[in-house]
């Protein structure tokens, strides 16, 4: 073990006495970042497609954006994220000539893809409550949208909140292929850290610890959350 | 009151109801009965178009409410309805329940109100003659105080006072119903719409639940129940109706309609459940 004594040593003077840890910052912030960026847009994105999928499709608007969510969302689950990454930053930027960073295309398409997600999500957490929620809503009166907002969605929520934290650590490991478009994240700072002392071992195991941290307190905080909402199912 | 026309209901291809015609008068107790699969409930649910019927009329108060244009909402109101399985509000205390649409309905007016005072006030800018507002007498917070006032009535009358700030959820079946019944009660309608409410409860509960529909009948409420309770029919109906494939096969007083029952389909129907 004396072999893994001197990596760890080459490991901590990488990263303290030559700023590996600067790097190492910097990519932990975009990795968090693009993870919460695009988990904010996401749940934007989201309402409004689940929004459109909703609501009773008597008339042509609504047919016509429900066949446009719905191919969003065949487009963004159809497609694994690396390939709309690399569309995004090397097809599409170029294309319209924009002016974007790795980390801002990275969050602008997280941001995109865990929509299509987070619609489903809310979706099914909408369908999940009992219809009859909803006709009780309209039997006294209330209008559909006002029965949606005060009976049916705060009961939807109880089950969407703690599968939208899943989506947000699904996120965060995701973001590890940003770097494919020159972001960096944490998987850079690590493999820079690597390549500089060429040694890859003791980067890529703390890098893997420092995932696991960040999803074991994500799931923390979704424990914390599904605790209290189930209080409030029975409270009296 | 309620003067169907010619009702029809089909889903695709399926008639459900095929030209029900029916007059219900003000103070009416009109209990639908029928085999499973008649179209009772469906016939019930066309009333306040929780399902939207694909012909006829539904005159309700000189409004035909079958039209897709009419804001059915508003004639809602006026209908209470009554489910099988209770649809309390799960999100709600039982108090919240009951209040919900009526403090929701006067808060909505009193915005309208001043929504259209607001107007007035900005062209009284314009105008020489000013144009007086309307009166404003009440606020937000006495409309929520007043309707939990009536709603805290209403739960006396049950008998669930002690039970305002629970959960849905504690409750029995019985109880749930009898929520659900003052739930409609609360917006003062017109006629209340009773879809099998007894048919969801243990048999120990149903008396309860029975109880409180033959207090309000007495009350001389308008009511229309679809229901199995062949001897509730009898004792509180003014009218019993025989609905089968769709169409009323008999409609007569309950002494008639159980004692003299001509229609050889209602015949072998009670028969069979009595």
């Amino acid at each position: 073990m004396g072999g893994f004594g001197a990596k760890v040593d080459k490991f901590i003077e990488m990263f303290i006495t030559y700023k590996g840890y600067v790097k190492v910052l910097e990519g932990l912030r975009n990795t968090l970042l693009i993870a919460v960026l695009g988990l904010l847009i996401g749940i934007v994105i989201g309402t409004l497609i689940a929004t459109v999928r909703v609501v009773p499709k008597y008339k042509r608007l609504p047919r016509v954006l429900n066949a446009i969510c719905s191919f969003y969302v065949a487009l963004f689950r159809g497609t694994p994220i690396v390939v709309q990454l690399l569309i995004a930053y090397y097809v599409l930027l170029p294309l319209f000539g924009g002016h974007m960073t790795g980390v801002e295309v990275a969050i602008l398409v997280f941001g995109l893809n865990s929509g299509a997600y987070a619609s489903e999500i809310m979706r099914g957490g909408i369908l999940s409550v009992d219809g009859g929620q909803l006709e009780a809503g309209r039997a006294v009166g209330l209008s559909f949208s006002t029965s949606m907002i005060k009976i049916v969605i705060p009961q939807a929520v109880k089950n969407i909140l703690p599968t939208l934290g899943n989506e947000f650590i699904a996120l965060i490991k995701d973001t590890s292929v940003v770097s494919f478009v020159g972001a960096t994240d944490l998987y850079v700072a690590f493999n820079y850290i690597g390549s500089n002392s060429y040694e890859f071992m003791v980067p890529y195991i703390v890098m893997a610890l420092i995932y696991i941290v960040l999803v074991l307190l994500i799931s923390l905080g979704i424990k914390l959350m599904e605790r209290s909402l189930r209080k409030s199912d029975r409270r009296h | 009151m309620i003067d169907v026309i010619d009702l029809e209901k089909h889903f695709g291809g399926k008639n459900v109801l095929n030209g029900i015609s029916v007059k219900i008068e003000k103070g009416d107790i009109m209990v639908v009965i029928g085999p499973s699969g008649s179209g009772k409930s469906t016939f019930l649910r066309c009333l306040n178009c929780m399902e939207d019927p694909t012909g006829g009329q539904i005159i309700f108060n000189g409004v035909d409410i079958a039209d897709p244009k009419v804001n059915i909402n508003i004639h809602r109101r006026r209908m209470g309805m009554v489910f099988q399985h209770f649809n309390l509000f799960n999100n709600k205390t039982v108090i919240e329940n009951i209040m919900l649409a009526p403090v929701y309905v006067e808060k909505q007016m009193l915005r309208s109100i001043k929504r259209t005072n607001f107007g007035i006030k900005v062209k009284n800018l314009f105008r020489k003659e000013k144009k007086p507002l309307l009166p404003i007498e009440t606020t937000q917070e006495k409309i929520k105080a007043d309707q939990h006032e009536a709603a805290m009535q209403l739960l006396k009358r049950i008998g669930l006072e002690d039970k305002a700030d629970v959960y849905p959820s504690t409750l029995s079946g019985g109880q749930k119903q009898r929520v659900a019944i003052v739930r409609a009660l609360a917006m003062n309608p017109e006629v209340i719409l009773f879809d099998e409410p007894t048919s969801a409860l243990d048999p120990e509960m149903v008396g309860e639940v029975l109880d409180l529909m033959k207090a309000l009948a007495k009350e001389g409420m308008t009511m229309i129940i679809v229901t199995h309770e062949m001897g509730f029919a009898r004792e509180v109906a003014n009218r019993v109706v025989f609905i089968d494939e769709g169409q009323i096969l008999e409609s007569a007083p309950p002494e008639e309609f159980f004692g003299n029952p001509k229609n050889p389909r209602l015949q072998d129907f009670l028969s069979k459940v009595l």
